[in-house]
């Protein structure tokens, strides 16, 4: 039932990915990457990570995504088309470097066991305890200090694009 | 029996897909959303190692890859709505004044 799932799951995500890099309209794109967020959720939750994939279906697909949408309706794009330039020779070197990777990093953990672990996951208490509680068991004690440093760099990151995204209010030089 | 080196493979395969729609895509737009493909499939390795260790330290990175991937997607767009305004268009081709 797993392996079912996992390639069901697997094979949509591939598929939107792909979509998502090699279709021409970027309203194309965005949507094919709403389905590969939820393909992944999907097998977050397969790896018993439920709190995460929610998390993932609420801050990715829903905001992150409806961002890119706004973005690309405010900007009112035409469909560009791949444009011919002389650099294509340097970008193929970049994809053979990409591909080359993947076969490095398949061959390397063919046989691969993963020893070690802290145990902190609590899978053998499943049915009693959510996932929800085993990562804020952690991250509410063990890891507090990055999780206040967080809300640092969002608020950083607030003022940084509002103050980008702003109407210049056009002051020219009078007089 | 869906082992911890189907999920890796997975997540290499969608990294890689990621990258080249970063090195091949003349659209800031798209370019933003490879690189949030990319982060994606980092996500999934680190969950993946996280269920097969048994630890949840795999699953707390990941909420903080999301936090500043998110941050970032912000900031990211606010930078192509401002070249859109400046230069007509979004083709990172185009955005090359400082270029030698």
């Amino acid at each position: 039932m797993e392996t079912v799932l996992f390639y069901i799951l697997g094979a949509i995500t591939l598929a939107s990915a792909f979509c998502v890099v090699f279709l021409q309209r970027p309203i194309h794109n965005v949507l094919f990457m709403i389905i590969t967020m939820i393909g992944i959720a999907g097998l977050f939750i397969l790896l018993h990570a439920e709190f995460i994939a929610m998390v993932q279906l609420i801050v990715y697909a829903g905001a992150v995504m409806v961002l890119f949408l706004f973005v690309i309706m405010l900007l009112n794009l035409d469909q560009l088309s791949l444009s011919h330039d002389s650099r294509a020779a340097r970008r193929w070197v970049g994809v053979v470097a990409a591909v080359g990777l993947l076969v490095l990093v398949a061959s390397i953990f063919r046989a691969f066991t993963p020893r070690g672990g802290t145990g902190t996951l609590m899978l053998d208490k499943a049915g009693q305890i959510s996932n929800t509680e085993v990562v804020a068991r952690e991250l509410f004690t063990t890891y507090l200090l990055p999780f206040e440093i967080t809300s640092v760099l969002l608020l950083a990151a607030i003022i940084g694009a509002v103050i980008l995204a702003r109407k210049r209010s056009g002051k020219t030089a009078k007089g | 029996m869906v082992t911890l080196q189907h999920y890796l493979f997975l997540s290499a395969a969608l990294f890689t897909l990621g990258v080249i729609g970063v090195m091949f895509r003349r659209n800031l737009i798209v370019i933003l959303m490879s690189l949030e493909l990319m982060l994606n499939a980092v996500n999934l390795t680190f969950i993946a190692f996280a269920r097969y260790l048994g630890s949840v330290e795999g699953q707390i990175i990941v909420l903080f890859v999301m936090v500043v991937a998110a941050a970032e997607v912000a900031v990211g767009l606010a930078i192509a709505v401002t070249v859109f305004r400046q230069r007509g268009s979004i083709n990172v081709d185009e955005v090359n004044l400082m270029k030698w």
